[in-house]
């Protein structure tokens, strides 16, 4: 096991850094319900780290306790070094991290530039009053976010339907402009849950390949929610398993692949 | 120009004008609305309330002085003083921002989630609070509002007077317009323009938008739900201010000045509940409508007094053939 602070080469050459997050048994109950069971693992600096598990593991929970939508019972996120006290979502996206949700939750009445507009929202430094005036620095603040925004825009190729409002785009071009609006706010960790989730092979394969580019050419840590387990392990440098609530792995995808639990959760084995 | 067509021309001016009032009442419906699915029953009571403390601020009143003179036995009712009508917006303005986050912290924080209309209710009971709030603050009675820029530089008094004045003359014709009212739409023009400027070109106008779209998303692009929610109602409070300003250099600020929210429901349904740009077009329809409607039909053939229904049969209309309204989002659904 490698230790925390340091950093190693993966095979391709990519650098991983040292731990950014780490959540230190997590505990998550719905009233009599635990949806989460005492879990620990890490993510470090430019990994991308997959959570897959069968329906029901609660791994969306788990994101959801890292993006702050739901505050653990038990146990402690610690983030860049600093245990995290607990917070709002907002105040999470304030510190640097960016999600995007199972069930696409974009400003559906917004144009796409709009959506990925709202993602430089944590960059705006401007006060209300100077805001109001629209003059200088506000003004400098906006153009400065508008280039980013519209680098993104390229870079995900959605330049064509820039000024469509989003209810009218397909589902696949959706997903991507949660990415681009996740994107947008330069995330130190990007958090998407199931980005490939009812889309055909031909889009699964885009948006593979765009997750492999951002993680690439922004060095954005990523944790990412998967079903599919072929997807998964072309992607991901480590792998978290979850069942029922429990960790039942967690290392590399080949680790994953051959560890016998896993595969049990995954073939359906009778829990007893 | 024959005098027939010149008086319907009149009459139409002065419908515009009428549904210039009304709009402003609309457009502090829709912010609200837009941004949190409330629909504000208290919007009128606000316009009434800030109207209220606009004049008690400017005659140096003293506030809850009925209730401190019956616990004390004191005989205060003023501090004697009269303070300049500028400073005393600014003065209200701060005390409609303070109601903003009252309202938000005592009543709104709590019921995050709930049905639409359980929130309708509280606005209800937040409409009679307030109004009664208003009554222990300033007393009940009539009072004249005088805004004053500077010395000789008023808000025109509205004229109670009917048509037998002449404004102006054109076409040999002698116009009646009342001068408030012109007052009135240029300050609506210039408030909506700032609005939907504010909406679409500052941080915190997208931050609005986003929660008006999207709750969960708006949280994850890092907006905070409580101060959206506090800055909708502050705007909504000051819009109120405006609105009880035009409504009280009209006919003075009395308790019925809350009831003009009820004339702002048909404007509601006409323009779309969301729309800031409908609910000005929505009150210029229902005024022109209304005053028209009168005057060609209402008057000769139906006996009169149309001008009280006319707006909610136009919105019943509206409602059976559409019913999002004129400018209201389309519902878009992919299936």
């Amino acid at each position: 096991m490698k230790d925390q602070a340091d950093s190693y080469q993966t095979a391709d050459g990519r650098t991983i850094g040292p731990v950014v997050m780490e959540m230190r048994n997590i505990t998550l109950r719905f009233g009599g319900v635990e949806a989460i069971k005492d879990i620990s693992f890490d993510i470090r600096e430019g990994e991308i780290r997959a959570i897959i598990g069968p329906n029901g593991a609660g791994k969306s929970s788990m994101l959801n306790v890292i993006s702050g939508f739901y505050v653990p019972q038990e146990g402690e996120v610690w983030y860049k070094g600093a245990r995290r006290p607990p917070m709002k979502p907002f105040e999470v996206a304030e510190q640097g991290i960016a999600r995007t949700f199972q069930n696409i939750a974009l400003f559906e009445g917004m144009s796409v530039l709009d959506n990925v507009m709202t993602g430089r929202l944590t960059h705006m430094k401007t006060g209300l009053f100077s805001q109001s005036l629209w003059k200088g620095k506000a003004e400098r603040e906006e153009v400065a976010n508008r280039e980013v925004a519209e680098k993104i825009i390229d870079f995900l190729e959605i330049q064509a339907i820039r000024k469509t409002p989003v209810a009218r785009l397909p589902y696949g071009l959706k997903k991507r402009v949660e990415l681009a609006r996740a994107l947008a706010a330069e995330p130190t960790i990007l958090l998407l849950d199931e980005p490939m989730a009812g889309m055909n092979v031909e889009e699964k394969e885009d948006m593979s390949r765009f997750i492999l580019d951002v993680n690439d050419e922004f060095g954005t840590t990523i944790a990412l929610i998967e079903h599919d387990m072929g997807v998964v392990m072309d992607l991901s440098d480590r792998v978290v398993v979850m069942d029922y609530g429990r960790k039942i792995g967690d290392g590399t995808p080949q680790d994953v692949r051959n560890n016998q639990e896993v595969i049990d959760a995954y073939l359906g084995v009778a829990h007893d | 120009m024959p005098e027939q067509l010149a008086f319907t021309i009149e009459v139409f001016l002065n419908g515009l004008m009428a549904g210039v009032l009304y709009a402003l009442v609309a457009l502090g419906f829709v912010l609200i609305y837009k941004a949190s699915g409330i629909f504000n029953y208290a919007q009128g009571v606000m316009a009434l309330f800030a109207a209220m403390t606009l004049v008690g601020i400017q005659n140096g009143q003293v506030p809850f002085s009925h209730l401190i003179n019956a616990i004390f036995g004191t005989d205060v009712h003023s501090f004697g003083w009269s303070v300049h009508s500028g400073l005393a917006i600014v003065f209200t303005v701060f005390v409609m921002i303070a109601l903003a986050w009252m309202v938000q912290k005592f009543v709104f924080r709590h019921l995050v989630g709930q049905e639409p209309i359980i929130l309708f209710m509280a606005t209800i009971g937040l409409a009679y609070f307030l109004e009664g709030v208003a009554d222990l603050m300033w007393g009940s009675e009539i009072k004249s509002l005088n805004v004053c820029a500077a010395e000789g530089a008023c808000l025109p008094q509205g004229i109670n007077m009917w048509i037998d004045e002449t404004t102006f003359t054109a076409f040999g014709y002698g116009f009646f317009i009342d001068n408030l009212d012109i007052v009135a739409s240029i300050v609506a023009a210039i408030l909506v323009i700032g609005l939907v400027a504010f909406a679409q070109y500052t941080k915190q106008g997208r931050a609005m938008r986003a929660v008006a779209d999207d709750h969960q998303a708006a949280l994850s692009v890092g907006v905070s739900l409580n101060f959206i929610w506090v800055l909708v109602w502050s705007l909504a409070g000051f819009v109120a201010l405006v609105a009880g300003i035009m409504w009280g250099a009209k006919s003075g600020v009395q308790f019925s000045l809350s009831l003009i929210a009820l004339k702002a429901l048909p404007v509601l349904m006409l323009g779309g509940f969301t729309s800031i740009p409908g609910a000005i077009v929505g009150g210029l329809i229902i005024g022109v409508g209304e005053k028209l409607f009168e005057f060609l039909i209402g008057a000769p053939f139906l006996g009169g007094a149309t001008e009280n229904w006319f707006a909610y049969m136009l919105a019943l209309l509206f409602l059976v053939f559409r019913p999002q309204g004129l400018f209201g989002e389309k519902i878009i659904e992919r299936v």
